[in-house]
């Protein structure tokens, strides 16, 4: 596909269509076409580095998680993130509301709130507590099975993390059993 | 009687022969010709990202092509080719020697970092395919990243043999086990695929060194015939250089040449740990 806008002919071409018929001979066409539409303009080599700079600041950058295929690698890693930090984030922000208010935030206190729960929020609650731990602690053993240099394949590291996904299930289920 | 039967027999066959002689110059095949089997038509959408440095302040975009399948080469390197020569002149992209090794046309095809010509494009024409550059890189245009901290990052592992005490005599002899001991480290072609496919390389690219640069790094310091082990782990030795490898694996997973980065990660952690 040669346009003509991509060789920069398009206003010569344009200037010699719109001429009088007079004008329209092959001499006017030639300078017509060697007053090109684009301008040049020489600089010295060291100009470079600002047009450079210039493009380098206005760069976008490319998309990536939102664009990047949904695979257990990437998004265990996550979840094992977020799951640890919603655990110690649970377990600081009991720790130190115990020592703010030692006298609501005692164990007696809580059986007595959570047995007064109706048994639909005691079994979600159950779930939403033991699904990060079970999750978190497992993938925990899967990174020190990695540490040790064990299942450093990809392989290994689709079929354990398979593996904690199920384990993380039934530990859960057991758990809210209990 | 029988001559002017004989004769028109003659005029007949040779009527013929001309007939036969313009048929075989048409253009149109002739019956006893075997006809090239026409493959049905393919159309297949290709939405692939464009940014053009000319009109900065445009949003990146993707812009959409439907070409021939049966038209193409299989590789999505040869559907970007026929784009560029048939539909786009402007589409820009990276590519060398379309057989992987080059490491140019990497990039993000269907939401996995590939090389585009290793990469066949998928069948199903119900389905369009996404082209994007390499994830959380600079754009120059389109689909070419800037490579520039990539190339940096290399350089900065020294990838070249360090040693002060070379043999007094021809060269560096390796026993076949240690000779072994760099397969599967020594292949990279320095794409990018795997450092731009990890998380931890997307948010801090600034200072950890990323999976390729690593894997460099341990296919020295596992070389016996090098000398600046200590030294090469001594400067791996920090919180942000290495140790922002999470053992992912994107990288191993993505790698199109069938490496193990994330292994060879492991092995540095595992070798300074136990200095």
């Amino acid at each position: 596909m040669m346009s003509s806008r991509a060789v920069g002919l398009g206003p010569a071409f344009r200037r010699a269509a719109l001429a009088p018929k007079f004008a329209r001979n092959q001499v006017a066409l030639r300078s017509a076409i060697t007053r090109r539409g684009v301008q040049t303009q020489s600089l010295p080599p060291a100009a470079s580095d600002e047009i450079l700079n210039a493009q380098r600041l206005k760069r976008p950058s490319s998309p990536h998680f939102t664009i990047y295929q949904p695979q257990i690698t990437w998004l265990g890693s996550i979840a094992n993130r977020v799951t640890g930090g919603g655990l110690s984030a649970l377990l600081y922000g009991f720790s130190l509301a115990y020592l703010i208010a030692p006298g609501t935030f005692d164990s007696a206190h809580i059986v007595e709130f959570v047995a007064g729960l109706p048994e639909i929020v005691k079994t979600s609650g159950k779930v939403i507590l033991a699904a990060p731990f079970a999750f978190h602690s497992l993938n925990g053993l899967r990174h020190l099975s990695w540490d040790m240099g064990k299942f450093l394949t990809v392989k290994g590291a689709h079929t354990t993390g398979y593996a904690v996904l199920g384990a993380t299930a039934v530990s859960t289920v057991a758990l809210v059993l209990m | 009687m029988q001559g002017i039967l004989a004769k028109s027999t003659v005029s007949v066959a040779r009527a013929h022969v001309l007939r036969s002689s313009v048929r075989s110059f048409a253009s149109s095949a002739a019956r006893w010709q075997a006809v090239p089997t026409e493959k049905p038509v393919a159309m297949k959408e290709f939405k692939i990202y464009r940014w053009n440095p000319d009109e900065p302040e445009k949003k990146p975009t993707l812009q959409s092509y439907t070409i021939d399948l049966n038209q193409t080469g299989p590789m999505v390197l040869d559907a970007l080719i026929k784009i560029k020569n048939e539909v786009d002149p402007t589409l820009t992209f990276r590519r060398s020697c379309r057989e992987g090794i080059c490491g140019s046309c990497a990039m993000n095809v269907d939401g996995q970092n590939t090389l585009a010509c290793l990469c066949r494009i998928d069948r199903n024409t119900s389905k369009d395919s996404k082209i994007y550059p390499l994830p959380h890189m600079y754009i120059v245009k389109d689909l070419v990243p800037d490579l520039t901290l990539f190339y940096k990052q290399y350089k900065s592992i020294k990838p070249y043999l360090q040693n002060d005490n070379p043999p007094e005599k021809g060269e560096f002899l390796q026993s076949p086990d240690d000779r072994k001991k760099l397969d599967g480290l020594y292949e990279c072609i320095l794409c990018a695929c795997c450092s731009t496919s990890c998380p931890s390389y997307w948010w801090n690219q600034d200072e950890y060194l990323g999976p390729a640069t690593l894997m460099q790094a341990y296919r020295w310091i596992a070389d016996s015939r090098d000398g600046y082990g200590a030294q090469r782990k001594e400067q791996l030795q920090n919180e942000m250089s290495m140790y922002r490898c999470h053992t992912i694996f994107n990288c191993s997973r993505t790698c199109p040449k069938g490496l193990n980065p994330a292994a060879a990660i492991a092995k540095i952690k595992l070798e300074l740990a136990a200095d």
